[in-house]
């Protein structure tokens, strides 16, 4: 019979410090950037106010098609882009690593063995793990010496460090974990015996792995892309270290702004911001419940 | 059946090495460029292998003081992993039973994972300019000498800086209490209550000891997340930054291999707490049997 523990409802209580925590740190944050988004601004501080020209300021020249797009459509155009191409490289790579990991390892503690390696690198500083690529790939570089020394180049590749290829490199190397943790973790929840199911009806490798692996490692794979491209959205220091701080993003106009004391605007850029990544995250959880996934 | 060492297992394990080998490799050609000659440079060869760039380090020329910036970036480090782990634990216990609220205090959980974080160092950083401005208006009209004469700033490492530290390490911390409390067996802390303990007692003679291991995972990711943590602390981090801003900084200013020889002994560090976490969840898990 399944029995079930009787807590008290006092045990909610215990949920208090949290909450704190919470309320503020998150929510009185949230909300109040959300109200100076409105406000005015001059060089020394922030005024009460209700206008909307933070946002008409942003989109400033936007509705004029007639001399190209304007800056912050074509910053917010370079962020989707630097998002798609990452999301695409960790997903391929996350997926594989977590197939390896959870059906070509037959031992549990080599699985944790070799999942806690692709884990490490997590709990190390991001910033020693971008300037790590320099001595490979810059001007002097490993990379170029290979190349120019197997005749592969007649000059030193420029585009490798401190451009579009060395923030998505950076990316992936960063963050293909954030795949690789969710994707496993269905993985491991899918019951063998159907695969073998699947195997003695005759079905091939690649075809318990598209109809078979594939759909019932969507939740994972869902949770892994909320996580990688919201990463990549609100990007500012990747970009700006990889990029040789040349290469704008939606993070950075941010960044950029609050060193400015234009803490208005930049409230306004934050919140349009926050409602395109909560836009892609509410498409995206339409398909799942995260809860059930722990 | 898939396990079969075929062809597609040898590619599988090729790929796996190769994606260690690009998750490794660049760390390790900055440990090894830190131990470069004094006349070397950023990048291969070396010229000699000396320690004089970590004396250098040392001695802190050319960079600004990295001494007590590590020395803040541990303190915080303990003290976020401390309230990580208490807080996160009990918040977990609450969670399993409904309670007033359970459901949006878990959505802000997943929320705060995935809210851009300039988004939030920014909103944190507005709070305590509204705090400071509020605290100095407090001084003026009700003529408070304290306040008028020594109030600086609320934001700092300690306050602003830690807030918005515990916003990303608590997430993590409650979602592996759900992983745990999902897989856990109700009968044991049962059978202790029949037996007549209270709720205390049964939690720190039987809960306790079967999620230890896992309050171990939670400290680690308590202490390492804060350790490296950049994003949300780079707006409201106050007078003295974490040795993670001054390394952001670093990257544009310094061009001697002192900056590795700075990276090989952060990361020196990050593996020695990884390491030593580790250790006490085998150690703990054996104990238990």
């Amino acid at each position: 019979m399944m029995k079930f523990l009787k807590l008290k409802p006092t045990v909610g209580l215990l949920s208090i410090p949290y909450s704190l925590i919470f309320i503020f740190f998150f929510f009185i944050p949230l909300t109040l950037t959300f109200i100076i988004s409105f406000w005015d601004y001059n060089e020394y501080s922030i005024i009460p106010d209700f206008i909307f020209e933070n946002y008409a300021y942003i989109f400033k020249d936007c509705l004029n098609f007639e001399e190209g797009i304007c800056v912050t459509f074509k910053t917010y155009l370079s962020t989707f882009i630097f998002c798609f191409i990452t999301w695409f490289f960790t997903l391929i790579i996350g997926f594989f690593v977590a197939y390896f990991l959870a059906f070509y390892v037959n031992s549990i503690t080599w699985q944790i063995v070799l999942f806690l390696l692709c884990t490490i690198p997590f709990w190390t500083s991001n910033v020693i793990r971008m300037i790590s690529w320099i001595p490979l790939l810059g001007r002097n570089g490993l990379v170029n010496d290979f190349l120019l020394s197997t005749g592969l180049a007649d000059a030193p590749q420029e585009w490798l460090l401190y451009s579009g290829f060395s923030i998505v490199l950076a990316f992936v190397h960063l963050y293909t974990l954030f795949m690789i943790v969710p994707i496993f973790n269905s993985m491991m929840r899918i019951d063998k015996s159907i695969i073998e199911a699947a195997y003695d009806n005759g079905a091939n490798g690649l075809q318990i792995l598209w109809n078979v692996i594939i759909p019932l490692c969507k939740p994972g794979i869902v949770i892994g892309s909320i996580f990688v491209i919201t990463v990549v959205m609100g990007d500012f220091i990747t970009i700006g270290i990889m990029g040789g701080q040349q290469i704008p993003s939606i993070g950075k106009i941010i960044y950029v702004e609050m060193s400015y004391l234009q803490l208005p605007a930049a409230a306004a850029n934050a919140v349009i911001l926050l409602a395109l990544t909560l836009l892609i995250i509410w498409i995206m959880t339409k398909m799942i419940d995260i809860r059930k996934e722990l | 059946m898939l396990n079969k060492k075929n062809k597609t297992y040898y590619v599988c394990v090729f790929f796996f090495c190769l994606f260690v080998l690009f998750l490794y490799g660049p760390t390790f050609t900055i440990v090894l460029l830190s131990f470069q000659g004094p006349d070397g440079g950023l990048t291969f060869p070396l010229n000699g292998v000396s320690t004089y760039w970590f004396e250098e380090l040392w001695r802190g020329g050319s960079v600004v003081d990295i001494g007590s910036a590590f020395k803040r970036s541990i303190i915080l480090g303990v003290i976020v992993m401390v309230l990580t782990v208490l807080l996160s634990v009990s918040a977990g216990l609450a969670f399993r039973k409904k309670f007033w609220g359970s459901d949006t205090l878990f959505f802000a959980t997943v929320a705060s994972l995935i809210v851009p974080s300039i988004v939030l160092s920014l909103g944190v950083a507005l709070q305590f300019r509204l705090l400071d401005d509020f605290t100095k208006w407090l001084g003026s009209t009700f003529d408070i000498n304290y306040i008028n004469e020594f109030f600086q700033t609320t934001l700092g490492m300690f306050t602003s800086g830690l807030g918005a530290q515990l916003t990303w390490t608590l997430p993590f911390g409650l979602l592996i209490m759900f992983a745990v409390f999902n897989r856990f067996d109700k009968s044991y802390e049962e059978a202790a209550r029949d037996l007549g303990a209270t709720p205390w007692k049964t939690f720190k003679e039987v809960v306790f000891p079967l999620i230890a291991p896992s309050i171990i995972g939670i400290a680690l990711f308590g202490f390492t997340l804060s350790y490296d943590e950049l994003a949300r602390s780079s707006q409201v981090m106050g007078a003295g930054n974490t040795l993670p801003l001054e390394l952001k900084g670093l990257t544009t200013t310094v061009t001697t291999p002192v900056i590795y020889a700075l990276g090989t002994v952060t990361t020196f560090v990050s593996f020695s707490v990884i390491g030593i976490s580790i250790a006490c969840y085998i150690w703990l898990k054996r104990k238990r049997g």
